[in-house]
């Protein structure tokens, strides 16, 4: 739950490429800022203290659990959810290899799954298994038992290295 | 008949791109104008009489709408079977987390503080923590006994085959209890209007239970009560009768307050006062033959179904009937309660009992196999039912069976035997310990017995204006695929492109009631169906020569298009008819207790590390025949994803209770299995059909919870050569058996247990 104390002030960062000035609690948490002020309702709660990765975003290229950010850490970061994606050639390779190899079931821990392949894949092009195991291991999902998640982020790594 | 040309294609999931993109919208995803938040006050005390309610200084209550017992228009109790569970405690609670009141407020950030602000003084009385203190009955905390609903199956005479055994093999067997985590949490809105009734939107399986319980609750007439279900993530059971309780706790809110309220769960709420599988304790006596046939048996099965009945003899029905595993059992008798304590009521999990009683059978079986001195493999493959014989209900297998070339199959995929040979030369050294294990398991599909006729479902399939067809069905989507498959079905029988197939959001105001989603029913029931709403509508067509007999999509959508122009809605309904074939005695417990089994071998490979007492699984083989195939990427997946919830049942997932309370509703200290903890898992299929279901399904997604633990376990057994027969086995508990190991063996091999 968030923190209200202190006095609300104007925090400013670049969410999805875009300019962005809320006025929150310095110790609100970076996931309800996005969520209820930014309307980005991609990025989900799954647990609130960092364990499940379903809200999973990155900033300044890094992906963090914005549930543990307390807003005032992102003053002039710059913000990508999965809303902003969208042009990113390895988020769309991913996000069609999500859909083939059945990456997604109920969906809920997707768009962190997805930001999270995302930055595995920059910092690892060929990941092999055991990357790609080890650098999810921050994402909980509950439905596939990740084996075709595995598969979906192999398939896209492939399909990066092709291109 | 048209070739099948989508059923058994990998379909793409028909909502994936919106889960995907971020784009689909869950509960917590949606406001409404002026909507308020609401928080629920629970007890603290497992047990007791509720003396005095102080709102505590501090805090401003003139801005909070309360809502007591008292506000409830209609009846106070989540109607389900037995009615006995309150929607608010009203004078006694039963268990630690029992809603007292609720709260809302526009900010949601105020309520926490204000739920910590209310003291409520309590008498407080004896409570039940245990199984064993519920049948010591050392209080009574429910009904006459403790006791909500006993069974007995009685095949053959029993008492006969115990001098006629060469061996009698007892053993007694305990699971505990596990929790869903779904990954998103229970969460709902709802609005009150004094003409249009109550309406919820949330995260569920079951619209029409929802319905029903409000129903009660306000006394309203089913026009009165709508029940929407938003995307749902993750369910698993977890989320079949506890919505009900929280649609009804925000209803309460919204009627008060005139606004609409929104109840999101935090997660240490949705784990620690939420349902959870049931524990449960099974003891079997087995006499069996020294060529390793089992004779007859008897076995007792307890689960624990905490403080109200809810759905706890469905449960214990489907853990009764599980009870004897895949086998042939000339006699047996199998004694089965669900017995009270003061725990929040455990609840609907993947597989619903089977795990259980299953977990016990097939660890049962790798004693017996000792006892008798057979292989794992060699005393299931004696025993394993054939066509034509009968199950424990007397139920004459009549479908095609092949368990024993299926072990076949199982055992050549994991390469069994030459890594049983290896390990056990290799045991004999080093920090680390290796072991296979096999489980042989089956799975009823559908409701049990008279079930399904009861439930008497019905789905529509509508012709819309724009020449579509969509699908109206209560049946919901949380991750298994109900959409995609049922889209399918209906793709299939009309000769359509999946493209032009629509699945309506469930909203009891739009779509008949085509049962609950649950018991592994949705694509063998509701999809077949599907198959004959689609058929009546293109017969619609046909006979009003709208249609010829042969048609393209181009033509079957024009002619949908010009039925809607000239008649208005176009629409075709289906009602389940029982085969007149399927016989069941409720009374007995006899007769067909399911219009198809899934069946499966399982077979785990494991490490077992001497130094940390850590058991990793290192391979997986999961080989089932759930008839046909409708979608395979799909089918893998809900295989998949049942296999790693089997793994965390067994490895990892243990409930810490204290005083009837969840201790560790943390993700942080209640552990599930990561991407880094999952084995290679590796599905293979057997498609021998059916003749009950859509396209020849069967039903698939509580199966792959059945075999996971005992397979894992039975490995373990054969890594150490020490019997354990508790799930969970955390490393504590592993390091406790080895370290009391001598006395195990000498316990296994002790003329007590094996004559």
């Amino acid at each position: 739950m968030t923190n209200t104390g202190g006095a609300k002030c104007e925090i400013s960062m670049t969410v999805n490429g875009e300019r962005k000035t809320v006025r929150a609690y310095p110790m609100e948490r970076l996931l309800d800022v996005l969520r209820q002020q930014l309307g980005l309702t991609g990025t989900k709660e799954g647990c609130g203290e960092g364990e499940c990765g379903a809200c999973s975003v990155m900033m300044d290229g890094a992906l963090v659990d914005s549930c543990l950010v307390p807003v005032l850490q992102a003053q002039g970061a710059k913000v990508v959810t999965i809303e902003g994606l969208g042009q990113d050639a390895r988020a769309c390779a991913l996000q069609e290899t999500f859909l083939e190899y059945g990456g997604a079931q109920c969906g809920i821990c997707t768009p962190g799954m997805i930001l999270a392949a995302v930055h595995l894949l920059r910092e690892k092009p060929e990941p092999t298994m055991d990357d790609i195991r080890l650098g999810l291991a921050g994402n909980l999902c509950r439905c596939t038992g990740y084996v075709q998640i595995f598969e979906a982020v192999a398939a896209a790594a492939r399909r990066g290295v092709a291109r | 008949m048209k070739d099948d040309r989508i059923v058994g294609l990998s379909a793409p999931r028909k909502e994936g791109r919106d889960k995907v993109t971020g784009r689909a919208r869950y509960i917590d995803d949606i406001s409404l104008p002026g909507m308020l938040y609401g928080a629920t006050v629970r007890s603290r005390i497992p047990r007791g009489k509720i003396k005095k309610v102080t709102f505590g200084p501090g805090i401003n209550w003139s801005e909070f709408v309360v809502v007591t017992a008292k506000d409830i228009p209609g009846k106070n109790y989540i109607a389900l079977i037995e009615n006995d569970q309150p929607c608010l405690a009203d004078g006694m609670v039963n268990h630690p987390e029992e809603p007292i009141l609720l709260l809302a407020h526009a900010d949601r950030h105020a309520l926490p503080k204000a739920a910590e602000a209310v003291s409520i003084e309590y008498e407080s009385l004896s409570p039940v923590f245990t199984i064993e203190e519920s049948e010591r009955q050392t209080e009574t905390i429910w009904g006459a006994d403790n006791t909500f609903k006993t069974y007995l199956i009685q095949k053959g005479n029993v008492d006969d085959v115990w001098d006629k055994a060469d061996y009698i093999v007892e053993g007694e067997y305990t699971t505990g209890a596990q929790e869903q985590l779904y990954i998103e949490t229970n969460g709902m809105i709802a609005a009150f209007d004094a003409e249009r009734g109550v309406t919820v939107w949330g995260s569920l399986q079951c619209p029409y239970y929802v319905h029903k319980a409000l129903m009660a609750l306000f006394d309203l007439p089913e026009t009165k009560v709508r029940v929407v279900q938003t995307e749902t993530g993750g369910a698993f059971g977890g989320k079949e009768e506890y919505p009900s309780m929280i649609a009804a706790h925000a209803a309460l809110l919204a009627m008060k307050s005139g606004r609409p309220v929104k109840i999101i769960y935090d997660r240490a709420e949705d784990m620690v006062a939420t349902t959870k599988r049931h524990p449960s304790r099974t003891r079997h006596r087995t006499a069996v033959r020294k060529d390793g046939k089992i004779l007859g048996g008897e076995i007792e099965l307890t689960i624990d179904g905490g403080a109200y009945l809810t759905l706890s003899p469905v449960v214990l029905s489907r853990a009764t009937i599980h009870a004897g595993g895949p086998y042939e059992w000339p006699a047996i008798r199998v004694r089965a309660k669900a017995v009270a304590t003061s725990a929040p009521p455990h609840g609907a999990f993947r597989g619903f009992g089977a795990p259980q009683s299953l977990f016990a059978m097939e660890r049962h079986m790798d004693r017996i196999a000792r006892a008798v001195n057979l292989s794992p493999v060699e005393i299931r493959c004696v025993n394993f039912l054939k066509h034509g014989q009968t199950t424990i209900t007397e139920q004459t297998i009549n479908e095609p069976i092949d368990l024993r070339g299926m072990v076949d199959r199982a055992l050549e995929y994991s390469s069994y035997r030459e890594k049983k040979q290896r390990f056990a030369r290799e045991n004999e050294s080093g920090t680390t310990r290796k072991g296979m294990g096999i489980a042989a398991f089956l799975h009823g599909a559908g409701f049990t017995g008279s079930g399904e006729r009861y439930l008497s479902s019905v789905v529509g399939v509508e012709g819309t204006a724009e020449g579509r067809v969509r699908v109206l069905v209560s049946s919901t989507e949380f991750g298994q695929g109900t959409n995609t498959v049922l889209s399918q079905i209906a793709a299939e029988t009309l000769g359509l492109p999946y493209e032009d197939i629509e699945i309506a959001q469930p909203d009891t105001t739009e779509v008949p009631n085509s049962g609950p989603t649950v018991a592994s029913r949705t694509a063998m029931v509701v999809g077949k169906l599907v198959a004959s709403a689609a058929t009546g509508l293109e017969q619609t067509l046909t006979a009003s020569g709208m249609l010829g007999t042969t048609h393209t999509a181009a033509e079957f959508r024009m002619a949908c298009r010009a039925h809607v122009a000239a008649h208005g809605q176009f629409r075709s309904l289906a009602r389940y008819d029982q085969p007149a074939n399927i016989f069941w005695d409720d009374k007995n417990y006899r007769g067909e207790a399911y219009s198809a089994f899934a069946w499966a071998v399982y077979v785990a490979e494991v490490t077992v590390d001497l130094t940390t007492y850590s058991v990793s699984v290192d391979d997986f083989v999961a080989l089932q025949e759930i008839g046909r195939v409708l979608n395979p990427v799909l089918a893998r997946g809900q295989i998949i994803g049942g296999v790693a919830q089997g793994v965390g049942f067994a490895l990892y997932e243990k409930v810490e209770w204290r005083d009837g309370r969840m201790q560790n509703g943390q993700m942080t200290n209640y552990i599930m299995p990561t991407s880094a903890d999952v084995p290679p898992i590796r599905v293979f299929f057997e498609e021998l059909g059916n003749t009950h279901g859509a396209y020849g399904a069967k039903g698939i997604g509580e199966l792959p919870m059945d075999g996971p633990a005992p397979a894992i376990v039975n490995a373990i057994e054969d890594a150490l050569g020490i019997p354990m027969d508790s799930i969970p086995l955390l490393p504590e508990d592993i390091f406790d058996a080895i370290a009391s190991a001598s006395k195990r063996e000498s316990d296994a091999r002790s003329p007590a247990g094996v004559r």
